[in-house]
């Protein structure tokens, strides 16, 4: 029992962040929030599998992306093509010059479904292409990195400059992809109207589910000896290296795992958003999910969650009211998390945290007995 | 290309690659002073377009300025916009090597984050300063036209005049870096820091100075963009990435791979743009550079210099 326990949450303070985090999510937010805005919290929380990738590949695995929008976008793309089909059936398109196929295809002059959008007529097809085509992608962009040694700021600006591709690329082919408007006008998922209410709420609910697990999941890798090895590699990668594992691979399959987990929340934000666009893939969404895990942070799986709720709650506020301001503020956010508290929240609770818990007596209680079992590792918020 | 002579081919060349020489002195001059603040001192500068876009609102300043008040002067405010635009951009990098960046140098990706705060910072300030529209200087007549150097072929005279600006920098940086006893001192700074300090280098100095001059650097390439194109609060972001690709893709620490980079990306990117769309041939140099860098990741010229 422990030794599961252990592997998914950590320590009983993992546990306790998690459970917090859970009914934030799955009963605070439903019960306090009108469908609107819920269904911008799902919108927020889709961000937040991206952030909790970089804390992956960047707090543990000392890899910087920028390149996390490829991913997000990737799936997106291949959620909004699979809808996008759904809703240009003949009988929708019938006023086109050629029925059946998207109404962004038929302006560009372009008279038949392109060979690269055939298989997402499948939804076993699409979903699978979700999952599978960002790893092979980030498989192909990793191998060819990390075996050459190629890290860091090297890997960072790569990463970038393949992210501004993808952009222009979808901007640029406007008859294949929709251009800079991106894939707009989607209505059903298997005959299911997806813009409904009752179905943004469960959608809601599936991204909370699907948002915890994979939690749980790259907590399990951490806590695992892989995890181990990445802050190894983080720190000294030179030794790991010569004690015989070999890095590049480790580096690569962490690389998958996080630009599989990006796609996952790409494609549930075009689910609860209803369309997908390239202003989703480039720099500055790239840049974005950085300092959502940068502020949470980056050493915290959870944290990640918070600080990506945190910034879009305050980049809705301030847009709606002070946009000018925003701008400031973020700029400020960016520089002052690191140069006065690299560890984002996370690191500012480890500090100061007890300070609160110790004015509450129940909870204090509720502390002291996990912190007596102190032959835990601690992962979160062991920075070095 | 077919439908083309060859008449027509080499003038199409010829012509791209004229209009291909302003982007490319626009890019060099940016990958000079990124050179320098990358390649030299390892930081990551993300804002380093938006110190280009204070160099090219200085000038629109100057000109408007001069516009209104001493006409008489118009011909002639161009050569002092640019020292202008190389000062203010070299003062802002000072101030933000002081106040920033030289808590971050041990940790460069971090820099990375801290530079594109500051960049977003400096954007709103344009676009609450200037306007979220784009502006452009009145140029003087004499950077105008164009010389008709055959029937087919124009040159273009701004082009010429900006390219001999950056042949001018580029030498001036050479000489600053290898040639005087201060680029001496930042190489030591670079390559040793705490020997360079046993020494009796200030180190601390020499970086805020380097990341000064690779900010001015910068401005200039603003005076010289805006001979080109015109300026708005996120012009910079535009150029940033190009400009990585450039110094990355010659390699960090080599001033001439900078320029051979820069070169062969500005002139690729033109005459590519003749033959296909704009945004598919920006695609296609990108793609090429990434492609070139996996198998050859210490970029085109690497320097031998230990790390």
């Amino acid at each position: 029992m422990s030794f599961v326990y252990e592997k998914l949450f950590g320590d009983k303070k993992g546990l306790i962040g998690f459970c917090i985090l859970a009914a934030l999510i799955l009963v605070v937010f439903p019960v306090m929030l009108d469908s609107f805005r819920l269904n911008l919290v799902g919108k927020y929380l889709t961000y937040a599998f991206a952030a909790v990738s970089l804390v992956l590949l960047w707090g543990y695995g000392g890899t910087l992306s920028l390149g996390q929008g490829i991913f997000f976008g990737i799936g997106g793309y291949a959620m909004a093509m699979f809808l996008k089909l759904e809703a240009s059936s003949p009988e929708n398109t019938a006023i086109q010059s050629t029925p059946g196929i998207p109404d962004f295809m038929d302006w560009n002059q372009i008279t038949e479904l392109p060979t690269f959008w055939i298989p997402f007529h499948s939804f076993t097809l699409t979903l699978i292409a979700i999952l599978v085509v960002p790893t092979i992608f980030a498989y192909i962009i990793g191998a060819a990195m990390f075996k050459r040694r190629v890290g860091g700021v090297y890997f960072a600006i790569i990463t970038q400059v393949i992210s501004v591709i993808l952009t222009v690329l979808i901007v640029g082919q406007q008859g294949l992809t929709g251009g800079i408007n991106g894939i707009t006008d989607l209505r059903t998922l298997n005959g299911w109207d997806i813009t409904s209410d009752s179905a943004k709420n469960l959608f809601y609910f599936i991204n909370c589910f699907l948002l915890l697990a994979v939690i749980i999941a790259s907590r399990f890798i951490l806590t695992s000896k892989f995890g181990r090895l990445l802050l190894a590699m983080r720190d000294k990668e030179d030794r790991v290296r010569f004690s015989g594992y070999d890095v590049a691979n480790f580096k690569i399959f962490i690389f998958c795992f996080a630009a599989m987990i990006s796609a996952i929340g790409g494609a549930m934000f075009t689910l609860q958003v209803g369309f997908m666009s390239p202003s989703f893939v480039g720099i500055v969404p790239s840049i974005e999910m950085v300092i959502f895990a940068a502020i949470g942070g980056r050493m915290s799986l959870i944290g990640a969650v918070y600080g990506t709720l945190l910034i879009n709650f305050g980049k809705t506020a301030f847009s709606e009211s002070f946009p000018e301001l925003w701008l400031f503020l973020m700029g400020g956010l960016f520089i002052a998390v690191v140069m006065f508290f690299p560890n984002g929240l996370a690191g500012l609770w480890e500090d100061y945290g007890h300070h609160i818990t110790k004015r509450f007596g129940f909870i204090n209680k509720f502390f002291d007995k996990s912190e007596n079992t102190a032959d835990s590792v601690e992962l979160e918020g062991s920075n070095s | 290309m077919g439908g083309y002579s060859y008449d027509e081919l080499g003038a199409i060349f010829a012509m791209q690659g004229f209009a291909g020489i302003s982007l490319f002195s626009v890019l060099l001059l940016m990958a000079l002073g990124l050179a320098i603040i990358f390649g030299q001192m390892g930081v990551i500068n993300m804002a380093h377009g938006e110190f280009m876009a204070a160099g090219a609102y200085t000038t629109y300043l100057i000109s408007s300025l001069t516009e209104t008040y001493i006409p008489a002067f118009m011909p002639y405010y161009f050569v002092f916009s640019i020292a202008a635009a190389f000062l203010v951009a070299g003062t802002l990098g000072y101030l933000a090597e002081f106040i920033l960046i030289r808590h971050l140098y041990k940790r460069p990706l971090d820099t990375l984050l801290a530079t594109w705060g500051l960049s977003l910072i400096m954007q709103q300030s344009y676009r609450s300063i200037f306007g979220a529209r784009e502006v452009s200087p009145t140029l003087p007549d004499w950077l105008m036209g164009a010389y008709p150097a055959t029937d087919m072929i124009d040159i273009p005279i701004n082009g010429m005049f900006v390219l001999g600006l950056t042949i001018f920098t580029t030498l001036a940086v050479f000489y600053l870096m290898f040639k005087s006893s201060w680029g001496l001192r930042v190489r030591a700074t670079t390559q040793n820091r705490v020997m360079a300090g046993a020494v009796g280098i200030n180190t601390k100095k020499i970086d805020r100075y380097t990341f000064a001059l690779g900010c001015g650097i910068a401005g200039m390439a603003g005076a010289a963009f805006t001979t080109i194109a015109s300026t708005g609060p996120t012009t910079g972001t535009l150029y940033i990435v190009d400009t990585f690709m450039v110094v990355v893709f010659g390699g960090a620490a080599s001033l001439f791979g900078t320029i051979a980079s820069a070169f062969s990306i500005a002139q690729a990117q033109s005459i590519l743009e003749f033959f296909i769309s704009g945004s598919m041939a920006k695609v296609f140099t990108l793609l090429t550079l990434v492609i070139i860098l996996m198998f050859k990741p210490e970029g085109l010229f690497a320097s031998k210099v230990r790390r």
